[in-house]
Formats: C-alpha cells, structure tokens, sequence
C-alpha cells in the first residue's frame, strides 16, 4: 500500500469512530444514555435556557432539548438506513437486470429512471407524502422511491463494464443462470462503488428526513426528529435560539461525516483516483 | 441539428412519463381523496359534485386520457380554495421564484469562483484546505438552519437587512443566500478540480513559455476554459434550486411556487399540488434541455457521440 492509501485508512478509521462515537452510538443505546425522558412536558419549564442538569436547555412544551437530540440520532439513523437498504436492493436489482439483458428491458428501465429523475431533488418525495400523509413510514417509502434511481443507474454502468470479463464468460460458458450470474459473478465485483453510494445516500436521506419533517411532512408532532425540532424551533427563534441551534448542528454534522465518509471510501476503492 | 432533434425526441418519454407519475399521484390518497379534501361530513350532494369535477367517477383510463387532454392543452384544472384556475395561481407567483433562483446562482457564483481559483492557485496547500473545507460545510448545511442563522445574525442581531417579505434588493439579499450556499460550495468545488486540470494543459504551458503574465495566463487561458463544465453543471443544478426553493421560501415567506405548493399541500388541495408539481417538473426538464443543447453547441464533440 501506498503512503496515500494509508493516511486514507487512517482518515477512514477516524472517520468511522467519530461517526461512531457522536451518531450511531447514541442512537443505539439513546434509552440508556439520555439523562432525561425525552417526552417528559413541563410548561413551568418553556424555553428554559441551559442548565447544568440539562445542558442544552428546554424547548417550548419544556421537554430536555440534550435528551431530544440523542433520541433524534434515532429516529435519523433509522430513516437514513431503512431508506438506503430499500432503495439500494430495489436499485441495484433493476440496475443488474437493465445491464446483464440489455435491449428492450434496459431501455425501458433507464427511461423509467430518467422520468424519476425529472423530478429536481426532494420534489418527487415531497409530493408523494403530501398525498399519503405525514409520518416516518411514508418518508422511508417517498425516499426510497427517490433513491433507487441512482443505484440502478450505478449498478447497470458497472455491470457493463464487468458483463465481457473472463470469469463473467466463463460461467456463462458453464451453463449458469441469469440470475447466479449476476448475484454470484457480477454482484460481488460491483459492489465497492456501490458501498460509497450508499455512504452519500445515507446522508442525503438523513438530510431528506430533516428537510421533510421540518416542513411538517415527515415525523408526526411530538417526535424527537431533528428537522421536526428545527422547525418547533423557528416560531421562537428570536426570544429562544437555544432550540433551534442544537438540532441543525447535528444534522450537519452527520451530514459532513457521511460524505466525508463516502469521499474516503472512494478513495480507497477506486484504483483510479488512488493515484 | 440531428443532436438536437434526437434530443427532443429524446424528452417526449419522459414527459409523458412525468404527466403520467402526476396523474397517480391523486390515486396514492389514502382512502378517498374526496373525503380527505371535504371531511367525512360533507353533504352527499357536494361529494358528487367534487367527484364529477375532479373525474373520479369515470373510469381510470377515461381520467387519465382527459388528464392528459387538458394537461397539454395549458388546463390544470381549478384550484379548491379560491375556485380560480391553477394555471393563474401559478402563473402569480413564478416571477417570485425565478428572482430568487436569480438571486441565488449570483450568490453561487459570486462565492464559488473565488473560492475555486484561490484554491486552484495553491493546490495543495493551506488556502486550499481552507476553502475545500468551506465547500464540504456549504453542502452539508440544511438550508433550513442556515436560512434562521442568517436571520438571527443579519436581521436580528446586526439589523442590517429586513426579512419576511418581497420588495427591493435588500429583501433578497438573505433568501438568496440561503438558497445559492449549497450550490456555491458545489460549483467552487467544480471551479478548482477544472482549473487545476486545465492548468495543467500544453497550452497553459505554452503560454506561460511565451512569456504571458501569469495573471493573464489564468484569466485569459485558463478560466475561460475551465468555466465551460462548472456553468454546464450550474445548468443542471437549476433542479436542486427550484427544489430548495420549496424550503427557503417558507422560512422567509417568500410567495413563490415553493409556497403556493406546500400552501396546496397543508389545504388538500390536490389539483394546485398536482399542478405546482408539474410546473416546476418541466420548468426543469427545460432547463436541463436547454443546457445541454448549450452544452453541445458550445462543445461539438458531444454531438459526435
């Protein structure tokens, strides 16, 4: 390995922890670690600024802004995951299918992705909840009806590029089927590009999440989401901006950290770029 | 003129997949969507009548036809609220939208060339860490947190700028900022990779042998090739924009189509969500189009391909 492949696996570790240590750890064990109940009201306490016992402050119902925010990686790292996981078997099926067959089956599948496409960023997601209703459930269903779109496209260009080689050939030769083909052969071949995109659609679903359930669209009222947060935290942002700074911070910091993330791994993955 | 024909011919699918995805749209409402918009009290009377309008009672293939019918010939139907056409409730508030999108690719490239050239400039080196790390920050921060920060500062704090309404310059200053970050931190991402490779070209080498100023070289030689992929992809990114004006229009209660749609949303008033969906789906099928008919014609190897 090369001194730059190092410093990147050194960076990838660093990466890693950190994601570990601020995200999904406290979304893991959030029962465990809040210092208080996260729906536990107390209007004595509106808008209370912080103290030692509860270091952010409360919010307007008096709820622990500290204990909120962890209950929050929650419900981002759910999304996020959930919504990646759909999108990327429904994606990267249909990608393999589009390039291992070609023809009609791949033309129709890549202008079914175009018209998806045509739906410029959070649009497509944002009119799909406005008709099914709010609620984390649609989110996950809307995003990942957004995200698929990408692993597809992914998937089809990097099965191009592997369908001609030997091993591919040889199976073929050797009477295997379309589909152990493409599972067994191709699939694990494709599969490092696949792993940064997953890194960049984690965070723009988390992002998503945020944008939705900060337009009211997403995370029903009363949940500790950080754009539902955000967006309680707009109609007193001028006599309390104690609660709205905590939330978009954390949202942007684990945004930054799975693109950075992303960045990395294609670094290390892609021969290329390792140059 | 074979590009751009094939190009054309191109869009027809996908429109009529997005008029299509539009249509069902109405049809993904839970239950009955005459309910969800009347209320399960409404009189039958009233049902019927909102049924007929929107055409629930005939059959699928009937609506869809219709639909597509009326759609193409400029009819979006009536919106529920104030009983005008869609089309007038949109056509009112597009001109807020394009000032803001205006606005905010200002704001992008007037941050984003800057910030790419000095990097560019000393790749490598600490300017350059400096600004990559301002363009990974533009593009993780949610617009709906930068937008109340910038509120807070500008508005509140420094009271330098007004907020929450349409008017003069000074009123888009914020909105516009809000909007244009995350695509200036793209763009001054673009700007550096382009320029540090066209730097690097025989040209630039040429040139620099001849004795030109490096001044010259860099704005003469080098920028103007390396702007042509950083406005192709700002031409593209017109979608992210017309997508974040949703958000950026209801923190400062701009009366753009972001507005009118989440309006269309709050008030069940499907056909304006159906229309401003629509809308602002071909606004960018357009805009796409016309960058890369741009794009081919500025570059003639992509006709080629």
């Amino acid at each position: 390995m090369n001194g730059r492949g190092t410093q990147g696996a050194r960076r990838l570790w660093i990466l890693l922890a950190l994601l570990g240590l601020g995200f999904l750890a406290p979304g893991l064990l959030a029962p465990w670690i809040a210092p208080h109940d996260p729906f536990a009201l107390d209007l004595a306490l509106s808008l209370a600024p912080p103290s030692a016992a509860y270091p952010l402050g409360h919010d307007e119902q008096g709820a622990g802004i500290f204990s909120r925010l962890i209950y929050g990686a929650r419900i981002s790292l759910m999304v996020g995951l959930a919504a990646v996981t759909v999108s990327a078997v429904i994606g990267v099926l249909l990608g393999l299918v589009a390039g291992y067959l070609g023809g009609w089956v791949d033309l129709f599948l890549m202008r079914l992705v175009d018209v998806f496409l045509a739906f410029p960023g959070l649009l497509l997601a944002i009119a799909l909840v406005a008709v099914m209703g709010p609620g984390l459930t649609n989110v996950i269903i809307a995003l990942s009806a957004l995200g698929w779109t990408a692993f597809a496209r992914l998937a089809r260009g990097q099965v191009l590029a592997v369908r001609a080689e030997e091993h591919v050939l040889a199976a073929q030769a050797l009477g295997a089927g379309a589909w152990r083909v493409m599972l067994r052969h191709i699939l694990p071949n494709i599969l490092a590009p696949l792993l940064v995109q997953a890194s960049f659609a984690i965070a723009a679903a988390i992002l998503a999440e945020a944008t939705l359930s900060f337009l009211g669209l997403g995370a029903p009222p009363g949940t500790p989401s950080w754009g539902a947060m955000l967006s309680d935290g707009k109609h007193v942002l001028l006599e309390a901006p104690h609660v709205s700074i905590p939330p978009g911070a954390a949202i942007m910091g684990v945004v930054l950290a799975f693109n950075m993330l992303g960045d990395t791994l294609g670094d290390l993955l892609d021969p290329k770029r390792k140059r | 003129m074979e590009y751009l024909l094939r190009r054309l011919l191109w869009t027809l699918p996908v429109l009529l997949g997005v008029l299509t995805l539009v249509f069902f749209l109405l049809h993904l409402v839970p239950g009955d969507p005459v309910d969800v918009m009347l209320g399960e009290n409404a009189l039958p009377a009233d049902r019927a009548l909102m049924r007929a309008e929107l055409g629930l009672d005939r059959p699928l293939a009937t609506q869809y036809v219709d639909f597509l019918r009326r759609t193409l010939s400029g009819d979006l139907g009536t919106s529920f609220g104030s009983r005008r056409p869609v089309t007038h409730e949109i056509a009112e508030r597009l001109p807020a939208t394009m000032e803001l999108m205006l606005g905010a690719m200002a704001v992008a490239f007037a941050l984003a060339f800057p910030l790419g050239i000095v990097a560019a400039l000393h790749h490598g080196r600490w300017p350059d860490h400096v600004a990559s790390f301002f363009a990974l920050l533009g593009v993780a921060i949610p617009n709906f947190w930068l937008g109340p920060l910038l509120i807070l500062l500008f508005a509140v704090h420094l009271d330098w700028l007004p907020v929450n309404e349409r008017g003069g310059l000074e009123h888009l200053v914020l909105p516009a900022i809000t909007l244009g970050t995350a695509l200036a931190a793209l763009l001054s991402r673009m700007t550096h990779t382009s320029l540090v490779e066209v730097l690097g070209e025989d040209y630039i080498r040429t040139a620099r042998a001849k004795g030109v100023p490096e001044r010259t070289v860099v704005a003469r030689h080098a920028l103007r090739n390396a702007a042509i992929p950083v406005v192709t992809v700002a031409g593209l990114q017109v979608g992210a924009l017309l997508s974040g004006a949703i958000v950026t229009e209801s923190i400062f209660d701009w009366p753009g189509l972001g507005s009118l749609l989440l309006e269309g949303i709050y008030g069940r008033n499907y056909p304006l969500v159906q229309g401003c969906v629509l809308v602002i789906a071909i606004t960018y099928i357009a805009i796409n189009l016309a960058t890369d008919l741009v794009y081919g014609w500025l570059d003639p190897r992509i006709r080629q391909e």
